[in-house]
């Protein structure tokens, strides 16, 4: 076992990778076989040199719940901001920069709020600063900066608080 | 009218629609008027032209259109990576 | 025309509806890029078309490919995740390296401090 662990320090990575690089050739032959476990080796490997921390999901159920969230903001701020683009001029002047203190530390909880603000058309992350805990945005239809707030730390924040603090 | 007509015409109508979004997009890269904002332009035309290419492979069912489009999407994120950090810092590795 | 698969006609209804949702959205997105005034909006214009654009089109090929059978789905699912990926990276690097110019220039269009945080 210590042995395998050495030669291939992520297994379950190597046969996705070398699952995904045989699907991509839809193919069996040896040839393919040999290309993808070396492209899956090397993969491996990377993974090896970035180190990544190790990630700890306390909820996973609750992931299941932010992804929902995520698919029903992205289609209600589509068409939020569809509206602003197509409507009369002066609704496309509200955009500004608004900043929010947040309690989640975590760096990939931080790193899905991120995708999860600037994947959502409306919502785009500028800065977040770790020394205080601040967080700048831009935002395109800002009205109530209060609204905005509570909506980033109720919908999200708790959620991903939970999942990975 | 049968079903792969009706397809065919809808895949046409999807494409001249893309190829609007990609004139307003260079539309955006001739205009300007900052360098930011022709890279935010040459970014929506990549992607843009990427899902041209889907539809094109949805039409054809050949798997090399989707290898493009791939080969598309990753060519414009690092090409749109690299000219930001010049923005930034005006040069590209630090 | 040149040849389209012949699909059923539900799944072929579906794709089309699909597949120009996804291009509407695309360029709704793109004539925001157009439309919106300064850069920092612009900025929220491209998402559209990244996100449900990209996504409708996405699911329509998938429906399609599934329904023929022809082909396995891990394109659509690379792209997928591709473009999810990268979006938000390309974005924010983008907003930032605007910021740095726009507060080294001292322009007005970008504040010179951050912002008071706003509390609840």
């Amino acid at each position: 076992m210590s042995l395998l662990r050495r030669i291939l320090p992520h297994p379950l990575l190597f046969l996705a990778l070398l699952a995904m690089w045989l699907l991509l050739m839809q193919s069996l032959s040896p040839g393919q076989l040999l290309l993808g476990s070396l492209v899956a080796f090397g993969g491996c490997w990377v993974m090896v040199a970035l180190d990544p921390p190790p990630v700890r999901m306390r909820r996973p159920q609750a992931a299941i719940r932010l992804a929902g969230r995520v698919f029903v903001d992205v289609f209600r701020s589509n068409v939020a901001v569809g509206r602003i683009i197509l409507g009369d001029a002066e609704r496309r002047t509200h955009s500004g920069f608004m900043s929010l203190r947040l309690d989640l530390t975590s760096s990939y909880g931080l790193a899905i709020l991120a995708v999860v603000l600037t994947c959502t058309p409306g919502t785009q992350w500028v800065h977040y600063d770790p020394a205080r805990r601040v967080l700048m945005l831009h935002v395109l239809d800002l009205v109530d900066e209060k609204e905005w707030v509570r909506i980033i730390k109720q919908r999200y924040e708790a959620l991903l608080m939970e999942i990975f603090e | 009218m049968n079903a792969a007509a009706i397809l065919g015409w809808s895949i046409t109508l999807a494409q001249v629609l893309l190829v609007l979004a990609m004139a307003c997009a260079a539309m955006r890269f001739i205009r300007g008027p900052r360098a930011q904002d022709r890279i935010i332009g040459l970014d929506t035309f990549y992607v843009n032209a990427m899902l041209v290419l889907l539809t094109l492979g949805i039409r054809s069912g050949a798997t090399l259109y989707f290898e493009a489009a791939l080969v598309i999407g990753m060519l414009g994120f690092v090409g749109t990576v690299a000219l930001s950090k010049f923005l930034m810092r005006g040069e590209v590795i630090e | 025309m040149s040849a389209a698969p012949d699909l059923p006609l539900w799944a072929a209804l579906l794709v089309s509806a699909l597949v120009i949702a996804g291009a509407l959205v695309t360029l709704i997105g793109s004539i925001g890029l157009w439309r919106l005034p300064d850069f920092y909006s612009r900025l929220h214009a491209p998402s559209l078309g990244a996100t449900l654009g990209t996504g409708a089109i996405l699911i329509g090929s998938m429906i399609c490919f599934s329904v023929l059978q022809s082909r396995p789905l891990i394109h659509e699912v690379l792209i997928g995740l591709f473009v999810t990926l990268t979006t938000p990276v390309t974005l924010m690097l983008l907003a930032r390296a605007s910021l740095y110019r726009d507060r080294v220039e001292g322009n007005r269009a970008a504040p010179e401090h951050d912002p008071e945080p706003t509390e609840l």
